[in-house]
């Protein structure tokens, strides 16, 4: 079980590998994975970047906790989660959550509720700037469910 | 008794600053810390409280030493 924060560029993809390295092959038979990538839209206004913050400290903890809880309901083999800090623009990958399990049912399951409740409880915040230059906050995040 | 305030996103520049310690001698609660910090400006609507890290009510007690931070919602992933 792992967490990452990544002040610079997060490539989904060469840490996913990089992690699955380190399982032993075999173990398990379903990997199940969410990469969420920023969007260049937003409440009807065309978005230039994004700033996320966080709360260092507390955001690994959340994220450790949300993993251990997933870890008790469905015990599978790992879990993985990946997520961004920092400038970024359209494009650029904010969160990587990776499930490896015995089976596909424990893969989708764990992988849905990390994403979900490190949506609804994980110490991030996004500052959006708009194409006109204009800041905000984005107001909250909406149920995934 | 010194307590240590730290304010994130909006309620950073709500604040004006991102923390500051406080003596809290006197203070019993997180929403004290709040008016003490605040001075009488009211806590938004939705924000969220964490003592030392962990998710808390404003009626939490608040003991010497502790880190008391408050945001707006979260909004990652």
């Amino acid at each position: 079980m792992a967490v990452h924060l990544f002040a610079e560029a997060l490539d989904p993809w060469e840490t996913l590998i990089r992690h699955q390295q380190g399982l032993t092959a075999g173990c398990f038979g379903a990997t199940a994975i969410f990469v969420g990538t920023m969007r260049d839209f937003n409440e009807g206004d065309d978005i230039q970047a994004m700033t996320l913050e966080h709360y260092p400290g507390m955001t690994e903890r959340q994220l450790e906790a949300i993993e251990q809880e997933a870890r008790e309901q469905w015990t599978p083999e790992d879990a993985l989660i990946a997520h961004r800090v920092g400038r970024i623009h359209p494009g650029d990958p904010i969160v990587l959550v990776a499930v490896w399990s015995a089976h596909r049912q424990a893969a989708f399951e764990a992988c849905r509720f990390i994403m979900e409740a490190l949506k609804s409880r994980a110490p991030f915040w996004k500052q959006e700037r708009l194409q006109s230059g204009q800041q905000r906050w984005v107001s909250g995040n909406t149920s995934g469910m | 008794m010194t307590i240590t305030v730290l304010y994130f996103a909006s309620l950073r520049e709500f604040s004006g600053c991102p923390r500051e310690e406080m003596d809290a001698t006197g203070i019993h609660c997180v929403l004290d810390v709040w008016r003490n910090a605040q001075e009488g400006r009211p806590l938004p609507p939705r924000t969220l409280i964490a003592v030392n890290q962990e998710y808390a009510a404003a009626d939490h007690p608040v003991r010497e030493g502790d880190e008391v931070a408050f945001f707006p919602p979260v909004t990652g992933g």
